[in-house]
């Protein structure tokens, strides 16, 4: 299925290099509906790579990339349920997502997520899960779980832990603030800074010039570079789910609910 | 190094720029929400922009409460 068109995302196979791009209204908020459409791209992906040696994830939102998991829906479904019944549909939520990000991570192809505006928890975490990020210089990234006393749950922390310095880590996820494109750069997260609106069109010609390169090669430098932490990742649903359960993440959720706040993210 | 003022200033005109509003219509007491009719990630773009134009990290936190562009500007001027 070189094109599909789902509810919150399509891909499609351009001249070697798949484009999956999302696009759910506000700003591609990951709930069931978006998971859904990303295991359907991951069991359409090991024929779609006979085809490809480059994987770029974008968005079409305006408002940005990706604004992370959503909360709404989240607690929606999670509120009216029993506790036994709550944590067992988290826990079945994050596998499957981790299984999803797990697959991306290790693709045997070259993948770059192209970004802009909001980049956020799990919206971060999916670039994280690519081996470049391009970003629009307008790009702001930000894990803030903290302020709902969770931590990043798609693999965020091993994954930046793989990536960056620990005093970096430490500061994105124990102040929850957000850095922008030129910043991310400077501690290593991003690739190139593109001009606004140019993120895609380099994520292209980055795409173009990766086809040059024999692909055996480019899979096992890949594989050699680029380890996948499964132990932490393991360990991040256990702690995540821990946290899940405390009555202060329900209130914190409700209160993000129902906030008409301009910044109901700030604590 | 800028005064308080004309830190002020360039605030209001990069807004106004932005935003697509005329730079006359802003005041330094303004509370940008409500002047701009902007949301939370609309903030954030202008956050972007200010950090850029005056090449300085403002972390979102120090933000926390701040809705005029005097104070705001103030953030700036602590950072310069």
């Amino acid at each position: 299925m070189n094109i599909f068109q789902g509810e919150t995302l399509s891909w499609h196979v351009l001249d070697g290099t798949i484009e999956l791009t999302l696009d759910r209204a506000p700003c591609n908020e990951i709930g069931r509906a978006t998971l859904a459409d990303l295991e359907k791209f991951i069991a359409a992906l090991p024929a779609l790579q006979r085809d490809a040696n480059a994987l770029i994830i974008n968005s079409t939102r305006k408002e940005g990339f990706c604004a992370g998991a959503d909360l709404r829906e989240t607690y929606r479904v999670a509120q009216p349920l029993p506790k036994d019944e709550r944590l067992a549909g988290l826990r079945d939520f994050l596998e499957r997502i981790h299984h999803v990000m797990n697959t991306l991570d290790e693709a045997p192809l070259t993948s770059i997520a192209a970004v802009h505006g909001v980049t956020f928890g799990g919206g971060f975490e999916l670039a994280l899960a690519c081996d470049l990020i391009i970003a629009d210089k307008m790009t702001r990234f930000c894990f803030p779980e903290l302020r709902l006393g969770l931590i990043p749950g798609f693999g965020g922390i091993p994954r930046l832990k793989r990536d960056l310095g620990n005093a970096v880590v430490r500061d994105l996820l124990l102040t929850g603030r957000s850095i922008n494109a030129a910043k991310a750069q400077s501690v290593g997260l991003v690739s190139q800074v593109t001009a606004e609106g140019d993120a895609l069109r380099v994520a292209r010609s980055t795409a173009a010039q990766l086809k040059k390169f024999d692909r055996g090669t480019a899979v096992a430098a890949k594989k050699f570079i680029k380890p996948i932490p499964y132990d932490e990742l393991r360990r991040e649903i256990e702690i995540f789910c821990d946290l899940f359960m405390r009555p202060a993440v329900d209130a914190s959720l409700r209160k993000f609910v129902e906030s008409t706040d301009a910044l109901p993210y700030l604590p | 190094m800028n005064t308080i003022d004309k830190t002020t200033d360039e605030v209001l005109r990069l807004a106004a720029e932005h935003f697509k509003v005329q730079r006359d219509q802003l005041s330094p007491g303004d509370d940008f929400f409500k002047k701009l009719g902007i949301n939370s990630l609309q903030a954030l773009d202008l956050l972007t922009r200010i950090e850029q134009h005056f090449q300085i990290e403002l972390p979102d936190y120090e933000l926390q409460g701040v809705s005029d562009f005097r104070t705001l500007a103030q953030r700036i001027q602590s950072r310069l």
